[in-house]
């Protein structure tokens, strides 16, 4: 092999003296890292991808990871990753795949953003002893109230639109059965019916085991229509059409037939083995117009009782797309950002293609409110939110609510070692083979996303207290509760909000 | 921090702005110096079927010939004159303080049921972002806002405050924290009809903002206050909400209260917040809002602000204080203490 290896990414090492041979490293490494030689336990490094399942299962703390210091000769832009990016694909010819976010070092607008809060002018709210409002409505609203008066009485002549209610700003978003595990999925569905929220059931249909949570469920349909069919569409409590992702604005999804076991065959209605490839586009969606007659079929299909959403990944002109969009009849706009997970995505798009969810959010929120529709239209945030500061600064940008993806899945236990596409997940998300599969139990594990979802729920309502706010609406696209530190004026321009200290 | 004080006749008997002064000058704790003001409603009777046009001008050169050029185009300029101001030595003069009695062409205006009020608050919103050097703070039929940057008394006696006679009457003391005292930051703030006083701060401000900029308001007062005006004129006058229901939306029940009322309510109640959820005020407040028919007096939902409500016949007050409403009525007969986000209306019966 004229090009030879790479050098290691990762260095394993186990305290022998540490050690009690219990094995539990050989057995959970799905990578193949140890095995077992003469009652010795050996190691490849080569093949770790830094899962950390080992080190987590070890019970004498007995394992070290080293992530290898760069050896190779150092050079400002010829980086390592370059230099193996070229000779991989030198080797293999073939586009290079990657799982989970955008791993670039762009800077994080969201640590830029800091939050307001209330200094004896005005008083702060203390959520423990007051009410604190965080219902949110996600669906189209009325321009104005419609009503006729009966002496003195009101009586509405508005109807409302089909409405999701949540309890929380927060949602799951959209992981297929496919992509995640059932007992993945389970979790989630479990704990986003314990939490009064929903889940996307991403596009890979709908199994069995989600139907008891099906009210919680948002159904999506992407260009390959997996698993659609009119029973799918009546399960969900709404429905998404998903033209782009934030992992992978402009292409398809991949599923790779690795992943495609008998029951993700069965429920996403394809060959058992078979890659799962969506178009690029939806080969029925060629403008917005094309949209807006989709959106209008799906709702006619279901009765009108169903809100439908379409999701875009966010790009340059997002805000005119969008505005397009809340005008096809759609009930919510998703914006999701370029930091968004994936379970696999070509690197190369991953890392550079779309616009950040900061900017992308702001930019739709006011284009939608110049226009004048901005109420009548929900708009959902996602891709690369992390903690519950980031949703608060997403909702002051002017998002409705969010969709956390990777975070959910931090939360059943991935270390974000972005090795989803390889179906080998040793913390049985990202795979379907039974045997890591059943790592998670979904009671446990939604007892974690649950948890994770009530925390953050507090702490949004410790923030909006601190800054005087006892209902969402008013967050709401309130930029006044919000400050840039250390971002240039055309950021701060298209943000719309004030620099530190103004 | 600020104080203040409301009063209706319900059948419309006049009161100069005497006692008024003297009840807005009690609370001087609640204020800095830095703003005050009055606001009467039936002072103009011979012009009451004209808009009686206040604007701050600083000079009467290049910003009164624009606003008279934009005027005159259209409409009809009825009658116009310096309004006389009476030099006090707490108080330094920084504009000069004009009228304007105006008629707008309702044709001018197509497309909407209201050309007037719609031709003059285009008219308002356009002076007040484009020309520099002049500054509109009241724009309604038979009514005035007087006020400036000072003392309660001091701004009183700089506008003769007595001489008016209203049978409504709004005024402020303000304390101000977000923006620094200037003329037009002093409230009542005003559009058409509506005036408001406001103690507190309204946290939703950049919501509520965007909310009315996005149906053709502009906010150029630099204070928070405007916005519960253009709030009153969007959700009152074009969409023609009743006055309760204008609070309700403003600072509606909790949803845990709205789950638990009967269906129609509940129906009514839930279809107000989503229709209105930017409209939602959020912070401390206590307001006052007037129109000519009448007033109302509301607090923010977990009422971080003062306000108490008198009575004597068919008077009622509205105000900060207790002393200060007895101050403008010792015979005030009942006095109490309205609920958080509760409305209290005072109507004219005639
Ligand atoms: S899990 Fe830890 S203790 Fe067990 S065999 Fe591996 S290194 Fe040794
Ligand atoms: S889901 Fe599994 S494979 Fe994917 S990043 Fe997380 S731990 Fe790694």
């Amino acid at each position: 092999m004229s090009l030879g290896s790479v050098p290691l990414k990762y260095k394993i090492s186990i305290d022998r003296d540490q050690c009690m041979k219990c094995m539990r490293c050989v057995d959970n490494c799905s990578y193949g890292v140890y095995r077992i030689e003469d009652d010795k336990i050996l190691i490849d490094s080569r093949k770790c991808t830094a899962c950390h399942r080992c080190i987590s299962m070890c019970p004498r703390d007995a394992i070290n990871l080293q992530e290898k210091p760069v050896d190779y000769r150092s050079h400002p832009l010829w980086t390592a990753e370059a230099r193996e990016d070229v000779i991989n694909q030198a080797r293999s010819g073939k586009i290079i795949l990657a799982g989970m976010g955008n791993a670039r070092d762009y800077p994080v607008i969201f640590d830029r953003l800091v939050l307001d809060a209330c200094q004896v002018t005005n008083p702060s709210i203390d959520p423990l002893r007051e009410p604190m409002e965080l219902r949110t409505y996600i669906g189209k609203k009325p321009a104005k109230l419609e009503f006729t008066k009966n002496n003195g009485d009101i009586d509405l002549t508005t109807k409302l639109a089909p409405n999701l209610k949540l309890d929380t700003p927060i949602m799951i978003g959209h992981m297929s059965y496919g992509a995640i595990s059932l007992n993945a999925q389970l979790s989630l569905a479990k704990a986003v019916a314990k939490t009064g929220t929903f889940m996307g059931t991403g596009e890979g249909g709908m199994h069995e085991a989600i139907y008891p949570y099906q009210d919680h469920t948002i159904v999506q349909i992407a260009s390959g229509r997996f698993g659609v069919d009119i029973d799918y569409l009546e399960r969900g409590a709404a429905i998404e059409i998903k033209v782009g992702q934030g992992a992978k604005p402009g292409i398809g999804g991949h599923l790779p037939g690795e992943k495609v076991c008998a029951d993700v065959s069965c429920t996403r209605m394809i060959p058992l083995g078979s890659d799962a490839i969506s178009p690029a586009p939806h080969h029925d969606i060629y403008s917005i117009e094309d949209l807006a007659q989709l959106v209008r079929s799906l709702k006619e299909a279901t009765n009108w009782e169903k809100p439908v959403f379409v999701k875009i990944a966010a790009v340059h002109n997002v805000a005119a797309i969008a505005a397009g969009i809340a005008r096809s009849d759609a009930d919510a706009v998703v914006v999701d950002g370029f930091k968004g997970g994936t379970g696999a995505a070509p690197k190369v798009f991953r890392d550079n293609v779309g616009i950040p969810i900061e900017a992308a959010i702001a930019a739709v929120d006011e284009k939608l409110n110049d226009q004048g529709i901005r109420n009548e239209v929900s708009l959902i945030a996602s891709g690369g939110i992390r903690n519950s500061a980031d949703i608060t600064k997403s909702i002051a940008l002017g998002a409705d609510a969010v969709y956390i993806g990777t975070a959910s899945l931090i939360a059943l236990g991935c270390r974000v070692c972005g090795n989803c596409y390889r179906g080998l997940c040793p913390w049985g998300i990202a795979t379907q083979k039974p045997e890591l599969v059943n790592r998670i139990d979904p009671e446990i594990g939604a007892e974690h996303v649950a948890n994770l979802i009530k925390a953050w729920t507090l702490e949004i309502s410790e923030l909006m207290g601190a800054a005087g706010l006892n209902s969402i609406e008013s967050l709401r696209g309130n930029r006044e509760r919000l400050r840039g530190y250390m971002l240039d004026q055309g950021l701060l321009d298209v943000l719309k909000i004030e620099s530190v200290g103004a | 921090m600020c104080g203040i004080i409301g009063v209706i006749d319900r059948t419309m008997s006049r009161m100069d702005g005497s006692s008024i002064k003297e009840a807005l000058s009690l609370m001087d704790e609640r204020g800095s110096g830095e703003g005050a003001g009055y606001v009467a409603y039936g002072i103009y009777p011979d012009y009451a079927d004209c808009y009686a046009i206040h604007v701050f001008f600083d000079n009467l050169l290049e910003p009164k010939t624009m606003v008279d050029k934009i005027l005159q185009t259209w409409g009809r300029i009825v009658h116009q004159e310096e309004i006389p101001t009476y030099e006090q030595p707490g108080l330094k003069k920084e504009h000069i303080s004009w009228r304007y009695f105006f008629k707008p062409y309702t044709d001018l205006m197509v497309g909407t049921t209201n050309p007037d009020d719609d031709n003059v608050k285009r008219l308002v919103m356009s002076i007040n972002s484009d020309v520099k050097g002049a500054l509109v703070f009241s724009s309604g039929k038979n009514m005035g806002v007087f006020k400036a940057a000072g003392w309660p008394e001091d701004v009183a006696n700089f506008f003769r405050i007595e001489d008016y006679k209203g049978y409504i009457w709004l005024a402020h003391n303000r304390y101000p924290t977000n923006t620094s005292g200037w003329w037009g930051g002093a409230h009542p703030f005003n559009l058409l009809d509506w005036s408001v006083v406001h103690n507190g701060e309204i946290t939703s401000y950049g919501t509520n903002r965007r909310y009315v900029e996005s149906n053709g308001y502009q906010c150029t007062m630099l204070t928070d206050t405007e916005v519960v005006a253009y709030l009153f004129d969007l959700l009152g006058r074009q969409h023609g909400l009743p006055s309760e229901t204008v609070v309700t939306a403003l600072a509606p029940p909790f949803w845990d209260e709205i789950d638990e009322m009967p269906e129609k309510q509940e129906e009514f109640l839930r279809t107000l917040r989503l229709t209105y959820g930017p409209a939602l005020m959020n912070g401390p407040f206590a307001i006052v809002v007037a129109t000519k028919d009448g007033i109302v007096g509301f607090t923010d939902r977990i009422k971080l602000r003062p306000l108490v409500v008198g009575e004597n016949g068919s008077r009622l007050y509205i105000s900060s204080e207790e002393a200060a409403i007895r101050t403008m009525d010792p015979e005030v007969k009942t006095i109490y203490m309205p609920r958080a986000g509760e409305p209290v209306i005072g109507r004219v019966t005639v």
